[in-house]
């Protein structure tokens, strides 16, 4: 037992337990909290192995802003504490059949994957390979990689600005429908 | 690291993956489902860094392309409510199962 098997341990755990109380918790707001602690230990992960830059991106992009607006709209759409439809045992059954199958599936094409070869042990490279790659520098002067991934990265940036503007557009406010005046209606 | 091995982060990634398909199956409410995918996509990035760390010819790729997802997480997550928060302005929930005026 190594120290980061003993971390990776603790990790999983905390990570894949959040992820059963995002399934199984009945009320919005405590499914988003405990997926805030699966998104924390998705970060703990990057950072256990290697990936700084990814980990931090994780921390400040995920928990810092997709789950405070999923709280958002958590608020601005919650009826009460525990208010809304049940779900169906029938459901339950379906999508736990569902998901088991999956799961069985991909443990198993994992297992096949990382049998053969034995997986080597590289330190990931740092922020300052990922943006020249981002920027479509080679890594060694002279090495022919063309543009890389400067069109992909174009692309992302300029969806994020197009869905930004999108999602300004569709959560506007809008004015109310006129409604008629029921008769012998008082304010 | 070498103890640990790909193997362990493909499990764990796999079971994010089923945690997120039993969220879209079995959550009403539409945030909830929203949430299922953020667990999917988290499960693709573990995916993703875990190869860029195990195997040699992606130790950029990985990185970049769990770049990517993050950014277009985020994006997918503002449209999503958007859409959400018009969804509850015409009716008044956000019960899926409401939303059926294009049944045939």
């Amino acid at each position: 037992m190594t120290l980061p098997v003993v971390l990776f341990a603790l990790i999983a755990v905390v990570t894949a337990g959040s992820a059963l109380g995002v399934v199984f918790s009945r009320s919005v707001v405590r499914a988003a909290v405990w997926l805030l602690f699966s998104l924390i230990g998705v970060s703990l992960l990057y950072f256990l192995l290697g990936a700084e830059f990814l980990g931090a991106a994780q921390l400040i992009i995920y928990v810092g802003g997709t789950l405070v607006l999923v709280v958002f709209g958590v608020m601005l759409t919650s009826q009460g504490p525990f208010a809304g439809p049940r779900t169906r045992p029938a459901e339950w059954l379906a999508g736990g059949l569902l998901a088991g199958a999956l799961f069985a599936l991909i443990v198993s094409a994992s297992l096949d994957l990382g049998r053969p070869a034995p997986p080597t042990d590289q330190p990931l490279p740092g922020v300052g390979p990922l943006g020249l790659t981002f920027l479509g520098v080679p890594e060694q002067p002279g090495e022919a990689r063309g543009l890389a991934f400067l069109l992909p990265f174009e692309i992302v940036s300029v969806h994020l600005l197009v869905v930004l503007v999108a999602a300004a557009y569709l959560a506007r406010a809008k004015k109310k429908v006129a409604q008629p005046p029921t008769p012998g209606a008082t304010r | 690291m070498t103890d640990l091995g790909l193997t362990p982060f493909l499990t764990l990634s796999a079971f994010l993956f089923a945690c997120g398909i039993l969220c879209f199956a079995a959550k009403r409410n539409a945030i909830g489902i929203l949430m299922g995918v953020e667990l999917v996509l988290n499960a693709a990035n573990i995916n993703f860094v875990a190869c860029a760390r195990f195997v040699p010819s992606l130790r950029l790729e990985g990185q970049v392309f769990a770049v990517l997802v993050i950014v277009l997480a985020a994006a997918e997550a503002a449209v999503a409510l958007a859409i959400f928060l018009n969804f509850y302005n015409n009716h008044a929930t956000v019960d899926v199962d409401e939303g059926t005026e294009l049944k045939g």
